[in-house]
């Protein structure tokens, strides 16, 4: 069973429709039980850190999020909630991963939205799939690049597509709105 | 890098894809469904569906097709039309919907603009802009094109932005269904006033259109209708075009 934690960031339902389609059934749930208990856990997410973060807090979410044994994945603003804190709302975060979260210089177009590739991956996520892929990216904050950064992507700056420690995953891009390539990627968790 | 985005558009009336000349005139384009699997396959980096005519018993259509959209498509998909409230956004996002884009409603009420970004995330407000122009300016229009505002476009754009508007949709309707070309000057001086991503609309007929407004404006889309709808430009063969000519491109 796949957990997708339920909390008030935008369109988890597209993450469940993408599981849907692999054939996978999932729940949205926000129960301690069913996430500590799910084979795998998704922690998606649109929207703005310091509400999310209070919002998990409210809800013993974030205790919960850091007992997970199973792999988990973030997605998007579930990533930059696994790090350390956020520019965002001068947010302290859930601290699994070793990185800050900054504001995007205003150098360029920001949110840096729509496809780009990633670079320099590692790890058991990018099976079948290769650098000059390209993802979905929709994001105005980013996190730095840290030795637990598995994927690099350059907007701007260099920042972190992918994350990973231990048995937490998490992308900055949506790999449920990247066609076939975050669809393998999405394979690739599943089957971890 | 990142990639500039090939964006087909499915004007929806009464559940099915209809496309107007110059916004009037409209002729029966297909299921709209199967014309977004088509698009993905064929890989459009987004899609957009409005719907134009708008009215409550159509509403309840249009949120059973974006829950049918949703399921089928694994791209980031934007629904727009009528949408005048919060509470039509949450209705959109929770059916799939993963931005709404906003046209006469934040003219009324701009504050909308940010009621929605606070909520849902500015990635997710996309406001459509129709201009015109007239008598040496271009101007804002809302109802479908048919209102003139006092709005002036360059200014509008800033402060949609400001409000929080994550992306302009600009539509120019001079140029609107006459294949002639986007409107290179507005794409270029709106593009140059703001710092989110612009989507530019309107006049497309040829390959070479997207190259030119790719190459002469910072627009970071290129949208279009009835030329992928009836099948005068396939995707995959405008984004070869575009590659070869070293617009960056997925």
């Amino acid at each position: 069973m796949i957990a997708i934690i339920k909390y008030n960031a935008g369109n988890i339902s597209s993450v469940q429709n993408a599981l849907t389609r692999l054939g996978y059934s999932s729940v949205i749930t926000d129960d301690t039980a069913t996430i500590l208990s799910a084979d795998k856990v998704i922690f998606p997410g649109v929207g703005e850190a310091s509400s999310a973060m209070e919002y998990l807090k409210e809800n013993g979410l974030d205790k919960v999020i850091l007992e997970v044994k199973n792999p988990m994945l973030g997605i998007c603003l579930g990533l930059q909630l696994m790090c350390e804190s956020s520019e965002e709302g001068n947010t302290t975060c859930l601290g699994i991963f070793n990185t800050k979260v900054k504001k995007f210089p205003l150098t360029d177009i920001v949110p840096h939205m729509g496809w780009n590739n990633f670079e320099s991956i590692k790890g058991s996520l990018f099976k079948d799939i290769i650098t000059k892929n390209d993802v979905y990216y929709v994001h105005s904050y980013y996190a730095e690049i840290s030795e637990q950064t598995s994927a690099i992507c350059n907007y701007i700056v260099p920042f972190s597509a992918v994350l990973q420690k231990d048995n937490f995953y998490a992308t900055q891009f949506h790999p449920e709105k990247s066609a076939a390539i975050g669809t393998q990627l999405l394979k690739n968790f599943l089957a971890l | 890098m990142l990639k500039k985005r090939i964006i087909p558009c499915l004007d929806i009336k009464d559940g099915r894809t209809v496309k107007g000349i110059n916004f009037i005139e409209l002729r029966d384009a297909g299921n709209p469904v199967e014309l977004a699997k088509r698009y993905v396959a064929q890989g459009a980096d987004e899609l957009v569906f409005l719907d134009i005519t708008a009215t409550i018993e159509n509403r309840k259509t249009l949120v059973a097709l974006v829950k049918q959209i949703a399921l089928e498509i694994n791209i980031p998909f934007t629904v727009g039309g009528g949408i005048n409230a919060i509470e039509d956004v949450s209705v959109l996002i929770k059916a799939g919907a993963d931005k709404v884009s906003l046209n006469s409603s934040v003219v009324k009420n701009p504050a909308l603009i940010t009621e929605i970004a606070n909520q849902f995330g500015s990635q997710c407000v996309v406001v459509a802009i129709d201009t015109k122009f007239e008598n040496d300016e271009w101007k804002v229009f809302v109802n479908g094109g048919r209102t003139l505002t006092s709005l002036k476009t360059i200014e509008w754009a800033q402060k949609v932005e400001s409000l929080g508007a994550g992306e302009i949709l600009l539509t120019s309707m001079n140029n609107d269904g006459t294949k002639a070309g986007f409107a290179i000057d507005i794409t270029n001086k709106v593009s140059k006033a703001v710092n989110i991503p612009i989507i530019a609309s309107g006049g497309a007929g040829t390959k070479n259109h997207f190259k030119e407004v790719f190459e002469k404006t910072a627009a970071t889309g290129g949208l279009a209708a009835s030329i992928f709808h009836f099948g005068e430009i396939s995707i995959p063969e405008l984004k070869y075009y575009l590659k070869t000519n070293k617009i960056p491109i997925r």
